[in-house]
């Protein structure tokens, strides 16, 4: 039985929001079941009583000053915008037609 | 005046100190390379020539302005380098090697780029790379393959094959890679050229494009071992805006690659970092080294850290799901490809339809296996569990930097691959960040310097060393020693040995 099936991988393919072809899901769907095989081994260690790392550097709450410096002008924020009007991004509907 | 491409870093900076040429002269010549070999090796997504030459001109002034005032300058001032397209530069088109980002030009510059204009460094144009840094090869670069200048028919290494290539193609004499599981020093095995991780945290990430946050780490790739020291003196330090920036002084990394003196240092050579897997022509090479630096005192020793053989498998867990949340930004909203805005489509399929169109087929899988690695149900058995085995790694390298102060193992288990090869073999192709992954995941400095040509395909070898967290100094010790008495027996370093390449205008 492969680790992950072809309707899982459509469904993740889904939450991540890439709308993938039929010919994309036979080409991933194999690939990703033996990527998934071989991530598995981490099982293989006995590990219940050591804690996880995040992150290489043992930080916590990193602040700096609360003060104000200069920021992005609205047309340098807009630059890179696929759409913008009035000086907002401009983005498609949000709600789905029912 | 001989041909001003082949000089390093410090010696065009001596050139510019003495005023036998100028900033504006050496640029040029490297722009006439790029135009005279970039056709066949495709290291450049972006030449900036214009912005160079700019650069150049007022390194050239400031420096005529410092003779009166007696200013000092810093000392790459007025060199070249070739920056990694994954780094933001403003008005510089920045691509991260992907088309969902085509075209887009970043309104600020990365805290790496600010430094480099800082230190009067020239930025000739952005480079190759597989896109958002997820590859070996540049293979899964939107824009095409680089090719490795030493056989064009083979990949230049990968993600920062653009960086690795441009310098051993002549046609920069520094650059800037990113290196999140080897993408500075596989790259660096591969073209024969030396490529430094630094510790995580001892580079700033503001204005990476982030693949990996926990991961990702700037560094320098140069011909030479005191090039690399130079450059990565004058991009290192801290840096107030990014949050896990190490608020320490930067290790003396110029003064360690200028002495290079190896006697009595302990280096352990990992145990498991060899064998199977491993082509005969690299272990030759690095075994050849360990030689080497055992004759110039160093005393070496055999390690083991018994979790490396999980590091690969802990570092596919970590990275997509690091890499499917940092990449949701995508989202056809504020910058980049939107696709499908037609009226009628809702914010939510526009998303879908630019990510299916913008995204790489690495991209997609990787950002699926993270997707399903956070999935609920399945976190504990994936992510959790892999974020435990990264805890055991970092506790091998604790253990073994108590019995010495570096580790050395083969860059990578093979010689650069042929173009092709491994491209719809991604296990296959996970496995050249063997022997590299397990530094970034416990975080310390880690670096590739050339140590020969293997011999049954004569394509370059990488040793690699690896140091402990702000030790970054010890590489560029270990790495000057091997370069210097490799250099004796070669009679120069490795890059002379490559081969010329074919000039078409």
């Amino acid at each position: 039985m492969p680790s992950i099936t072809r309707e899982e991988v459509a469904h993740l393919a889904r939450l991540a929001r890439i709308e993938l072809s039929d010919d994309e899901l036979d080409h991933l769907a194999p690939q990703l079941d033996q990527i998934i095989t071989l991530v598995g081994q981490v099982s293989q260690v006995a590990a219940d009583d050591i804690p996880p790392t995040s992150h290489a550097l043992p930080l916590t709450n990193v602040m700096r000053p609360d003060e104000n410096v200069p920021c992005l002008t609205p047309e340098q924020a807009l630059s890179g915008a696929p759409a913008a009007e009035e000086q907002r991004f401009r983005v498609p509907r949000i709600l789905e037609e029912d | 005046m001989s041909d001003l491409t082949r000089k390093t870093a410090a010696e065009l900076a001596e050139l510019m100190t003495s005023g036998q040429a100028s900033s504006v002269e050496i640029t040029q010549a490297h722009l006439d390379r790029i135009a005279a070999v970039d056709g066949a090796v495709h290291a450049f997504l972006h030449v900036d020539t214009e912005g160079a030459l700019a650069q150049a001109k007022a390194v050239d002034d400031k420096r005529t302005a410092a003779k009166k005032s007696g200013e000092q300058l810093s000392p790459l001032a007025g060199v070249p380098l070739a920056l990694k397209d994954v780094l933001t530069q403003e008005g510089v088109p920045t691509t991260a090697g992907s088309k969902i980002l085509e075209g887009w030009k970043p309104p600020y510059d990365s805290t790496v780029v600010k430094r480099l204009k800082a230190a009067g460094i020239v930025i000739l144009g952005k480079t190759n790379m597989d896109e958002f840094a997820m590859g070996s090869s540049t293979e899964n670069s939107a824009y095409g393959t680089t090719h490795n200048p030493w056989d064009l028919a083979r990949i230049p290494g990968g993600s920062g094959g653009g960086s690795s290539a441009a310098i051993s193609a002549y046609e920069a004499p520094l650059a800037i890679g990113t290196d999140t599981g080897g993408s500075i020093r596989q790259p660096g095995a591969f073209t024969g050229t030396v490529g430094v991780k630094p510790t995580y945290g001892g580079t700033s990430r503001y204005g990476l494009i982030a693949l990996a946050s926990s991961l990702d780490t700037p560094g320098p790739c140069a011909r030479t071992t005191l090039d690399a020291a130079l450059l990565h003196e004058a991009i290192a330090g801290y840096d107030p805006m990014d949050s896990t920036s190490i608020n320490q002084p930067v290790p003396a990394v110029v003064e360690a690659a200028r002495n290079g003196d190896v006697a009595g240092l302990r280096i352990g050579v990992v145990k498991e970092l060899g064998g199977e897997g491993y082509q005969s022509g690299v272990e030759a090479r690095f075994h050849e080294a360990v030689e080497l630096l055992t004759k110039l005192g160093a005393e070496v020793v055999e390690v083991s850290c018994p979790h490396f053989e999980y590091a690969l498998p802990a570092y596919y867990l970590i990275l997509p799901s690091e890499a499917s949340s940092n990449l949701a930004k995508f989202d056809a909203m504020r910058y980049g490809l939107r696709v499908g805005d037609d009226g009628t489509n809702s914010a939510e399929t526009v998303t879908s339809l630019t990510r299916e169109a913008g995204f790489g087929a690495e991209v997609k899988r990787r950002i699926i296996l993270g997707t399903h690695a956070l999935s609920s149900g399945y976190y504990d058995a994936y992510y959790g569990q892999a974020q435990k085995v990264r805890t055991l790694i970092a506790r091998d390298f604790a253990k073994a930097y108590e019995q010495v102060d570096v580790l050395v193992s083969p860059a990578t288990p093979t010689t650069a691959f042929a173009i092709g090869d491994r491209i719809d073999d991604p296990i296959a192709m996970y496995k050249n960040d063997l022997c590299t992954i397990p530094s970034n995941l416990a975080g310390n400095a880690a670096a590739s310097f050339p140590c020969g040509l293997a011999d049954e395909d004569g394509l370059p070898v990488g040793f690699h060393v690896m140091a402990p967290v702000m030790r970054d100094d010890l590489l560029y010790k270990v790495g000057a020693a091997l370069e210097s008495a490799l250099a004796e027996q070669w009679g120069g370093v490795l890059m002379t040995k490559a081969p010329e390449l074919e000039v078409t205008r």
